[in-house]
């Protein structure tokens, strides 16, 4: 295998676009990516895209060949990878198991989602397609819902209160404040998030990430030529991905992501590190309760502890681990399948000592986290400075 | 999600009678059912298994933003039932409110309406669960 390295990255704000459509954005963030490499399109010869509902969203399936022809990129191949909400580092992993394979040097990896083109319910029937389909979402549940029982469960097993749950949401638009480009640039108390209105007891509207539109994009390229087009290249040094069962019901334990923990395992092993290397982690906090499991699944704190964590402030921007800098889902938003990728724009610019307000002391080493559905698909990549 | 006739009279025998399967191999009983053991793969026998429909609340919630299809049912609870067999599943708890829901809460199987696809379109029909006295 060689190694690789991501010498590009961009995205859009992330938003309500309403001017704007699912091609307007993946393009944005394709050829922000690709300028910010230093490279002529002819140099690409590849391309994924993670995407997860465009077909319902917006009418569109037939991702890859959409942008070869509207990013100018013709006639090579671009595949469309989906994998729910963690279709973006699914696609980012397909760029890099192509680059690290000589199957191909240059590849350009985007993710997008156009979200408010639908009114809520309808999206929220669609994300609800990201579970099981026939055995969660037709008798009830929804996406809340079923994090909601997993909040329970945690609560039920170690104490977890809502007060912990809500911390995770203060920390995180405290960053987004910082980020321009998050689509809530705003501080909120404690209090409000639990003054909050209930979406799905005990997950209030504040415990969740909203509908967003954005598009993220990254190059890789190998490690070897990678300081021809960037004088800081980052290092791609783990790349892990692990299934579980697709409905919550079926898995032996609601308080952690078994898929998680597998996948954080193999890439710490691919990385020769522990969780102690690690200066900070954008992690997948679709609701208030994930942050708080991903903290514990990913080893950074014992399992039943991660709420304390958060409500200690030992994830924030100055802390032990730094934990979703760029706002996490909550507040720099989670179009769905753009946000794998945008976890690897937020460490890139991290790595580079470029992250404006939010910039992370001393930031070398960072973790992304990517989960589809209530945990049937997780990912994790280790980036580190490649110069 | 609006669902075509045939896949709801498909599911007829696991929605209306809680009828699942189970792998003789190494004896473990499967809701909704499945095809293939996950454990013992191609050596595993599959046979249906008819549920009782009694249980217990594994996890809840009460559901005020519903989905397309249940968005006069709000709020609903929601649970996590394990089945005294050993399966669990996802349904609706009714004619309770969460304050009378717990964790370990026995449960018994009800026959109801899930949704309605429009005025004149099809009922699904399914099962719900109550609290057992």
């Amino acid at each position: 295998m060689r190694r690789v390295a991501i010498i590009g990255v961009g995205q859009t704000k992330f938003g309500e676009h309403w001017s704007e459509g699912f091609r307007d954005m993946v393009t944005e963030a394709g050829a922000k990516a690709i300028e910010d490499a230093n490279i002529h399109g002819e140099e690409i010869q590849a391309g994924y895209v993670g995407t997860m509902a465009s077909g319902r969203l917006v009418g569109q399936e037939h991702i890859g060949a959409l942008l070869a022809d509207y990013m100018g990129l013709n006639p090579i191949p671009i595949t469309r990878v989906e994998g729910a909400c963690a279709s973006g580092a699914l696609a980012f992993r397909q760029g890099f198991m192509a680059v690290a394979s000589g199957m191909h040097d240059v590849v350009v990896v985007g993710g997008v989602e156009k979200m408010t083109d639908l009114d809520v319910s309808e999206v929220s029937d669609i994300l609800g397609g990201a579970g099981d389909q026939e055995w969660e979402l037709f008798l009830g549940a929804t996406f809340p819902g079923l994090y909601a029982m997993m909040a329970r469960r945690h609560m039920y097993e170690y104490g977890t209160t809502p007060e912990m749950l809500a911390s995770v949401a203060v920390k995180n638009h405290k960053n987004g404040a910082k980020n321009k480009y998050a689509q809530y640039q705003n501080e909120i108390t404690l209090e409000q998030v639990l003054k909050s209105k209930m979406i799905a007891d005990p997950l209030k509207v504040f415990d969740c990430s909203p509908i967003t539109d954005g598009a993220a994009a990254v190059v890789l390229a190998p490690l070897d030529v990678a300081n021809k087009y960037s004088e800081q290249p980052i290092e791609i040094i783990a790349s892990a991905q692990a299934s579980d069962n697709i409905a919550l019901h079926s898995r032996a334990s609601l308080s952690e992501l078994r898929a998680t923990k597998v996948a954080a395992k193999q890439a710490f092993e691919q990385a020769k590190l522990t969780t102690k290397d690690i200066d900070l982690a954008e992690v997948h906090d679709c609701f208030t309760i994930a942050e708080i499991m991903a903290i514990e699944d990913l080893g950074f704190y014992k399992k039943g502890e991660g709420g304390k964590a958060s409500l200690d402030g030992k994830t924030a921007l100055d802390a032990e681990i730094a934990v979703n800098t760029s706002g996490g889902l909550k507040a720099c938003g989670h179009p769905v399948g753009a946000t794998g990728i945008k976890q690897i724009c937020e460490l890139t610019w991290q790595l580079r000592g470029k992250a404006d307000g939010r910039q992370r002391k001393d930031a070398e080493i960072g973790l992304a986290h990517n989960v589809g559905g209530s945990g049937a698909t997780a990912v994790v990549h280790i980036l580190k400075q490649g110069w | 999600m609006r669902e075509s006739i045939p896949l709801t009279w498909r599911r007829i025998p696991e929605r209306y009678r809680l009828l699942g399967t189970q792998c003789i191999t190494c004896n473990t009983n499967f809701f909704p059912k499945r095809n293939i053991c996950p454990k013992c793969r191609r050596k595993g026998k599959i046979q249906e298994k008819q549920y009782a429909g009694k249980g217990k609340v594994y996890s809840f919630t009460e559901i005020y933003a519903a989905p397309a299809g249940f968005e006069d049912q709000v709020p609903y609870v929601l649970a996590i039932i394990e089945l005294d067999e050993g399966p669990k599943l996802t349904a609706q708890i009714v004619d309770a409110h969460i304050k009378d829901v717990a964790i370990g809460s026995r449960v018994e199987k009800v026959f109801r309406v899930i949704q309605r696809d429009d005025p004149e379109g099809l009922i699904h029909y399914g099962f719900k669960f109550k609290l057992a006295k």
